[in-house]
């Protein structure tokens, strides 16, 4: 009888942390899949934005010298190029290590070996398409690798189906039209993307406009920026 | 070591057959063709008994003996065996050389004591040739040119330990053990300078002025006999400063099988780790040597990219590298060398297990990327003194210092990731100079909803051709939110060229 009780509460509990909504500057999940176009630059872009939020808001001090490595398939080198240093994050910069793999398994090996260091403040990978290697097991074992050792894992996928996968948050990403910058208002601003928060394990499913603007990540709701802005708090249906 | 008749052993071994059997019972000469027709290389003993002589021409030994067989000779497959038997011939000491046409150099400083003395490590030798058909003579002496002279002209497996008087002991050897010029040795023949023992006779200053212009040293005797006493140095000996950490099992048993490597692979490991240990350096660069049964050697090198001496780490990554190695009948030696060794502190060991749970380190990681996916796959970028884009960054290794570098300008915004290659674009813009309103790529037509631009670069003309256009780069975003980077390659009216072309040469976040 206690044990079905304490099942009951352990329920409860689950069902209130779900029922809470994602935010920025929550911890890093262990595995998050973001699902992008291979003709856009917004996948890793995003993947960097949610890294870099989830490491600021889990370290106290504001120096971080762990290396960050990046692995990419050849053919997402060939779709989307490769990290450009002086385009990085500033903070990134000087912390990257990069791998170009032939193979999806030669990916798959470098990402799990980067998940098992623990000098690593977190992993990128970049995979196109729906490679036969990656199925549900060898999805399972990056999670259980990236739970073990603490070390999150953001996994880029363009071009691809949303296939079976045990990553905790799976997103899909869109560009944005970026809010007009304070001096020019006809050049493009600050990054901004479309993300739908399709699955995750500990919150409920959504949909945001995820923008960066230098010091952290702000969401806001999925109308139009210029919209929501002049609608405030107001319902837009209403308004 | 010499290798008296090494052509004719390897005739023999190419033909199959013991030593005065088969072919070899009849006389046999092995000659080379040259201006003057055909001249004797090499003979065997049967030829030998009746009259051949080497550097005989063909013709004159054929008076002698009629009925003498003749085969080509082949001067660069004996330098080539002869190559191969000095790497085999390391096994029995880290540092060989060739003594063309028919010597070995191999330095055994310090490795006699691994056989139980130098008298053993020469019986072990020579078995080891014989067990191959090779005749050999061997000797042992503090210089090459001792050991030299010793091998081709004196007693069998002799041996000259570095207290002996070598001037003493080498006197009653001719002359020509000085590994001179023939015409020198007439010389010395004709002045009735027969024995070594001979030159200490006159005065040196004799001698001196006798050879004052001869410069090489296989033409002035005096030279030689230096070399050969130690008294200067002879180039073809290595300095060994340090000796480089060096563990090897011979094996009872050849082995064939690869559980059986591996397990001796670790069993080297450990050794050299305690060895690296007591010498407070981890390795490197790590080679291992396995000595096949029929005389080939394979070997297979590791570079780590931090000093390191964790067996565990070691044995794995030669695992890798142990896949393609042809076992052939058996390895019967196996020899791990750390080459280039770096101090590493000694510290303590991981006394709990659960290290093991915690990760590894960044080393570690990087040298079983590098291991797998190649030297070339594995690397960070850095800052290279350069207005060219694509320029401005190069690719290192991972753990390597960064460079100093000047700092990024801050007003300049960068795409996130640059294109390989910029990719071919067709734009539509206003005027030859107007902002571009929509462009296609990848067959797809983006209109451009907010543009800004251009930002001009302009060729480097200390480093490319004065035809080289310059580059107006736009950062772009289209309808769709979609933000690129795009440049114009020249302008309409510079002359170096047409219509400019546009490239799209990275993606923004």
């Amino acid at each position: 009888m206690p044990k079905t009780l304490s099942d009951l509460c352990d329920v409860d509990t689950l069902a209130a942390a779900r029922s809470m909504r994602w935010r920025p500057g929550l911890a890093a999940p262990a595995h998050s899949e973001i699902f992008a176009s291979g003709c856009e630059g917004g996948g890793a872009g995003l993947a960097l934005a949610l890294a870099c939020d989830a490491l600021r808001s889990s370290l106290a001090e504001d120096e971080d010298r762990r290396a960050v490595l990046w692995v990419q398939d050849r053919a997402a080198v060939r779709l989307t190029g490769r990290p450009y240093r002086p385009g990085l994050p500033a903070e990134l910069r000087h912390r990257l290590i990069h791998v170009v793999a032939e193979k999806a398994e030669d990916a798959l090996f470098a990402l799990e070996e980067g998940l098992r260091c623990r000098e690593l403040a977190f992993v990128i990978g970049e995979l196109t398409g729906n490679p036969k290697a990656l199925d549900f097991t060898a999805s399972r074992r990056l999670s259980l690798t990236a739970e073990k050792h603490g070390v999150p894992l953001w996994l880029v996928r363009l071009d691809a189906q949303r296939d079976l996968s045990s990553a905790r948050m799976r997103w899909d990403v869109r560009a944005a039209a970026s809010p007009p910058p304070r001096w020019n208002a006809a050049a493009p601003g600050n990054p901004s993307w479309r993300a739908e928060l399709f699955r995750a394990r500990a919150h409920a499913p959504g949909e945001w406009i995820l923008r960066d603007d230098g010091r952290s990540l702000v969401a806001a709701p999925p109308h139009s920026v210029g919209v929501a802005a002049a609608a405030g708090d107001r319902p837009l249906a209403v308004g | 070591m010499w290798l008296p008749r090494l052509a004719i052993d390897r005739w023999r071994l190419g033909e199959r057959c013991a030593r005065g059997e088969g072919p070899d019972a009849d006389p046999l000469a092995l000659i080379a063709e040259t201006a003057h027709g055909p001249r004797i290389d090499a003979v065997n003993d049967a030829g030998r008994a009746a009259g051949a002589r080497r550097g005989m021409m063909l013709a004159d030994a054929r008076t002698l003996c009629p009925r003498l067989k003749v085969a080509p000779s082949d001067p660069e497959g004996d330098l080539a065996f002869l190559g191969k038997l000095a790497v085999w011939a390391q096994q029995w000491g880290p540092w060989s050389a060739l003594d063309a046409p028919d010597g070995l150099v191999i330095d055994v400083t310090a490795v006699a004591h691994l056989f139980d003395g130098e008298a053993r490590l020469l019986a072990d030798v020579q078995a080891a040739f014989a067990h191959r058909r090779l005749a050999a003579r061997l000797a042992i002496a503090p210089t090459a040119g001792a050991a030299w002279a010793l091998s081709h002209f004196g007693p069998e497996r002799a041996i000259l330990q570095p207290g002996d008087d070598a001037a003493a002991c080498l006197e009653e050897l001719p002359v020509a053990a000085l590994r001179l010029d023939d015409e020198v040795l007439v010389v010395l023949r004709r002045l009735g300078l027969k024995r070594l023992g001979d030159l200490h006779g006159i005065g040196r200053s004799a001698l001196h002025r006798r050879f004052r212009n001869r410069k090489s040293p296989a033409a002035n005797p005096l030279i030689r006999m230096d070399q050969l006493l130690g008294r200067v140095s002879e180039p073809l000996l290595p300095v060994v400063r340090r000796q480089a950490p060096l563990v090897q099992r011979r094996l009872l048993e050849p082995i064939r099988h690869r559980e059986l490597l591996d397990q001796v692979v670790a069993d080297l490991a450990g050794d050299m780790a305690r060895e690296l240990e007591g010498k407070g350096q981890g390795a490197r660069r790590l080679e291992i040597g396995l000595w096949r049964v029929d005389g080939d050697v394979a070997t297979r090198y590791l570079e780590l990219s931090a000093a390191t001496r964790d067996p565990a780490h070691m044995r794995r990554l030669f695992s890798a590298k142990l896949d393609d190695v042809d076992a052939g009948f058996g390895i019967e030696m196996v020899r791990m060398r750390a080459s280039w060794t770096e101090p590493l502190a000694l510290e303590q060991g991981d006394i709990e297990t659960a290290a093991e749970t915690q990760g590894t380190s960044l080393a570690a990681c990087i040298d079983r990327l590098t291991v797998r996916l190649g030297e070339k796959a594995v690397r960070r970028p850095v800052v290279h003194a350069s207005h060219m884009p694509e320029r401005a960054q190069r690719w290192r290794p991972p753990l390597e210092h960064e460079p100093a570098a000047q700092e990024e300008l801050r007003f300049h915004a960068r795409p996130l990731k640059l294109l390989d290659r910029a990719e071919k674009i067709a734009v539509l813009y206003a005027t030859p100079d107007g902002h571009p309103k929509a462009f296609r790529w990848r067959g797809q037509v983006r209109e451009i909803a907010r543009v800004e631009g251009p930002e001009r670069i302009a060729p480097e003309w200390w480093r490319s051709k004065s035809t080289a256009r310059l580059r107006d780069y736009y950062r772009v975003e289209d309808t769709a939110g979609c933000r690129y980077w795009i440049y114009r390659h020249g302008l309409p009216d510079d002359g170096r060229g047409g219509l400019p072309d546009w490239f799209l040469q990275g993606l923004c976040a």
